[in-house]
């Protein structure tokens, strides 16, 4: 569809691209990235013909583009720019019409049934044909950008050429917008190539990335492999992480802000823990990294307010997560900044302690109710009755976690409390056996994200050893404490 | 809203032309029947007919009246009509193609510029050969050719997005510079000093036919133009590189515009002076009225650009009655509060961010 072959060129005076070599064929969609000042423009003005090329050639359908008329090549290619200049107030299907103009023959240039087709199926498209008689100066800055959108595909371009189309766009119509230019490459084999400044977007919709830097190609690749860490952050020079989306194949892409690290020293240790008979409390002074099974917050997240609740034994309610955020709220906490845990136990049999180890340090807490104890060898002959008797475990990490040692954390800690169990001998009262923990056990792992670097947390790591350590003793102590109060 | 809902009213083009061929035409009218001698209308209608049907005979008629409209009224008012047309047209074209709706020949400078290319000719009794009378319009013409490059070239030199604002300063220190060199030449010239300075402050009185001659063609030459490229005018309305993008032909499409705007404003220079707003104001209230497409604004603009140019005709030789005022200070006394209306509409949209 369209080839580019060792173009240089720009502005009067020096090149800003260089040597400039990719080929985007039918249907594709390419978005091309690249820092301010990398040429992404000046790309897209070349292939739109604004700007002359230097050097090499570009072809479009095998055809060399100095050789299209003015008109021929806007059949062939239509742009939305960032910026449209409006300074008369032409109504919105005016404006839309003149995209037919590369259409239009002979002196009179008639209006023809044709034309007034692809008009309204293109406002139709771009959902501007409700207010096609409304002045586009008084239209909002997303409005008019879709209608500049139904201009240029009222153009019927084979490649669409976009300058970052989501810009003035709010986030329902960016999703809108690419959804429909996607739709299109994919049902009309329209070509499109796009400049993002949003890598996350361009990582989302795009087939494959053209990153530019200082006016050469970095890299065109797929997605994946553009978007890589290290890549990103050399050609940016910032700061950025990489996640996985939650629910797409596609790598996004985080900024790391420069603030923060004051106040970060503090260590979570005894000190911020509070019990009373209702709730145990731990209140770290800045966010933590958390992956936990609590009631709300669970899953991975940040939070500071940590809160082990005590509900009475026959606590039954029908929406327990609704139930827990509105006690967070009675009791002064912000339910969107707290991970919130259920236990029947007595909170003042709550186990804890610090463990220092070189350069870093853990605090752990365990409430233990081994009522409801079970085998997890033998679960199947339990029906499912939620029952409580449970034990919780909370451990903050001073130090900076890597997302393999949470969850090596959680394995490790796991194990520990199953080793506790098993030299308290504690009983699966249904099969007879030693039970491995409860049925309703949860687990919070909360790490400052500062200070030394863990990447691993397995039973023998230092952090590993620490945390096995701090779950077997602390497990055997709530247990025996909770044991001894059902004893008196 | 008040606006929209005129536009709706007249959104049919038809009514549109009616209206403003209605308005030209009692304008005519009123400028040929009102002066020191009043002619009543019916006569003048049936001396049009007798001249141009000849199914009357003029003899039947008050022979001073024939002359008063034959001779002094009708001539004077077909100029100011094709002045007023002229003028109108070219401001809409220019306006258009510079995105800016405060630009007119007058105040692009371009009016200087040609008044210049008069002055020199009248100053030095200059005639190309074989033009003959055709000289004064064709040099005017040149030199507004000459003053729009070099205000366009200067203002992109300023600033490369050629801002509104910035085009019309440069405009305006074109104009003051040619201004001096007229006056200077004025001021070196003994005999024709009069002619020169009655000519300058704008007038069509006592023009005559020959004027009519020499501004037809370059009229109708220019209009001509102008209207076959409303098309291109609506794209170029966009900003220059969107109308590329629609497959506009900009460098080729904007040289035409430019040449056909200044032979349009040349030619109205050279026979009536510079006239100040004309451009600026009709195309606005045409704009308002009907739209900003050019394939109906440019024609709409030229019928009530010559309407309104003859009532301010009307209006100079009526206030101080029977000496004249120049029609220049008509059309400013209602152009530039339009232009600081239109400056203070621009304002405001930018301010609530549109």
């Amino acid at each position: 569809m369209l080839s580019v072959q060792h173009v240089s060129g720009g502005y009067t005076g020096e090149s800003v691209l260089k040597d400039i070599s990719f080929e985007v064929g039918k249907g594709e969609l390419l978005g091309v990235l690249g820092p301010n000042g990398s040429g992404k423009t000046t790309l897209l003005k070349m292939v739109s013909g604004i700007l002359p090329i230097k050097q090499g050639e570009i072809f479009i359908n095998g055809k060399r583009l100095q050789e299209y008329g003015i008109k021929q090549l806007a059949q062939m290619v239509a742009v939305l720019s960032q910026h449209s200049s409006q300074s008369f107030s032409y109504t919105v299907k005016e404006t839309v019409s003149l995209g037919r103009y590369a259409h239009q023959k002979g002196w009179f240039q008639s209006w023809t049934q044709e034309d007034e087709e692809v008009v309204q199926r293109v406002m139709d498209q771009t959902g501007v044909s409700s207010f096609q008689n409304k002045n586009i100066q008084q239209l909002s800055g997303g409005e008019k950008q879709r209608v500049f959108l139904a201009q240029a595909l009222a153009q019927e371009p084979e490649i669409l050429l976009l300058d970052e189309p989501t810009n003035h766009l709010d986030l329902s119509y960016q999703k809108e917008l690419l959804d429909l230019l996607k739709h299109w490459t994919a049902e009309k084999g329209l070509t499109v190539i796009s400049i993002f400044h949003d890598l996350n977007l361009a990582g989302l919709y795009c087939d494959r990335l053209l990153l530019l830097e200082k006016g050469t190609i970095n890299i065109n690749h797929i997605p994946n492999e553009v978007l890589r860490e290290d890549r990103i952050r050399d050609v940016y020079n910032t700061k950025i992480q990489k996640h996985p989306h939650p629910k797409v194949a596609a790598p996004q892409m985080v900024l790391l802000p420069e603030r923060y690290q004051s106040g970060k020293n503090v260590e979570i240790d005894e000190s911020r823990l509070q019990i009373s008979n209702e709730f145990l409390v731990l209140k770290s002074p800045y966010p933590l990294r958390t992956m936990s099974s609590g009631v709300v917050g669970s899953g991975t997240g940040w939070y500071q307010t940590f809160v082990n609740r005590h509900v009475s034994k026959d606590y039954n309610c029908d929406d327990h997560q609704v139930e827990m955020a509105a006690f967070l709220q009675a009791n002064g906490f912000e339910p969107t900044e707290t991970v919130g845990m259920m236990t029947a136990v007595w909170l003042e049999d709550a186990a804890y302690q610090q463990f220092n180890e070189e350069g870093f340090s853990i605090f752990v807490v365990v409430t233990a109710g081994v009522g409801n104890a079970i085998d997890a060898s033998k679960s199947e002959l339990h029906s499912f009755l939620p029952s409580p008797g449970t034990i919780n475990t909370w451990i903050f990490v001073n130090g900076d976690l890597t997302e393999e040692a949470f969850i090596q954390s959680i394995m490790t800690a796991t194990e520990a409390k199953v080793k506790a169990m098993h030299d308290l001998k504690v009983m699966d009262q249904v099969t007879g056996t030693i039970a491995t923990g409860t049925s309703t056990d949860s687990i919070l792992v909360a790490a400052a994200q500062s200070g030394k670097g863990l990447a691993f947390a397995g039973t023998i790591t230092p952090l590993g050893r620490l945390i096995s350590k701090a779950v077997y003793l602390c497990t055997t102590e709530a247990i025996q404490k909770s044991q001894k109060r059902k004893l008196l | 809203m008040q606006r929209l809902s005129i536009r709706k009213f007249l959104n049919n083009k038809f009514l549109a032309f009616f209206l403003a061929g209605i308005f030209l035409i009692i304008a005519f009218l009123i400028g040929i029947s009102i002066g020191t001698v009043n002619v009543p209308i019916v006569t003048i209608i049936q001396i049009m007919i007798a001249k141009v049907f000849g199914v009357i005979s003029l003899g039947s008629i008050d022979s001073m009246y024939t002359s008063i409209v034959l001779n002094i009224r009708l001539p004077r008012v077909i100029l100011a009509g094709l002045v007023g047309a002229a003028l109108a047209i070219a401001g809409a074209a220019f306006q258009g193609l510079l995105r800016n709706p405060l630009a007119d020949p007058y105040t692009l400078g371009v009016s200087s510029g040609a008044s210049v290319g008069a002055v020199l000719t009248l100053f030095f009794h200059l005639s190309i050969p074989f033009v003959g009378i055709f000289t004064l319009p064709l040099l005017s013409i040149l030199f507004s050719f000459l003053t729009i490059f070099l205000v366009l070239a200067f203002a992109r030199k300023i600033e490369r997005s050629m801002r509104v604002e910035t085009i019309i300063l440069t405009g305006i220190i074109f104009s003051s510079f040619l201004g001096a060199v007229i006056s200077l030449m004025i001021a070196l010239t003994g005999d024709e000093l009069r002619q020169i300075i009655g000519w300058l402050l704008g007038s069509v009185s006592m023009r005559g036919w020959e004027y009519i001659k020499i501004i037809l063609p370059f009229f109708i030459i220019g209009s001509a133009i102008l209207i076959f490229n409303a098309k291109e005018l609506n794209a170029m309305s966009f900003g220059e590189e969107r109308a590329q993008h629609l497959g506009v032909n900009v460098q080729k499409r904007k040289l035409i515009i430019l040449s056909a705007g200044s032979i349009l404003t040349g030619a109205a220079v050279a026979v009536s002076g510079t006239i100040g707003f004309v451009g600026l104001v009709i195309p606005h209230l045409s704009r308002i009225l009907w739209g900003p497409d050019h394939r109906h604004l440019l024609p709409l603009s030229i019928l009530t650009g010559s309407g309104f140019l003859i009532l301010a005709d009307l209006l100079s030789r009526m206030i101080i009655s029977p000496t004249e005022l120049p029609i220049g200070v008509i059309t400013a006394l209602i152009g530039a509060p339009t232009f600081a209306v239109i400056l203070l509409q621009r304002k405001r949209m930018e301010r609530s961010g549109s």
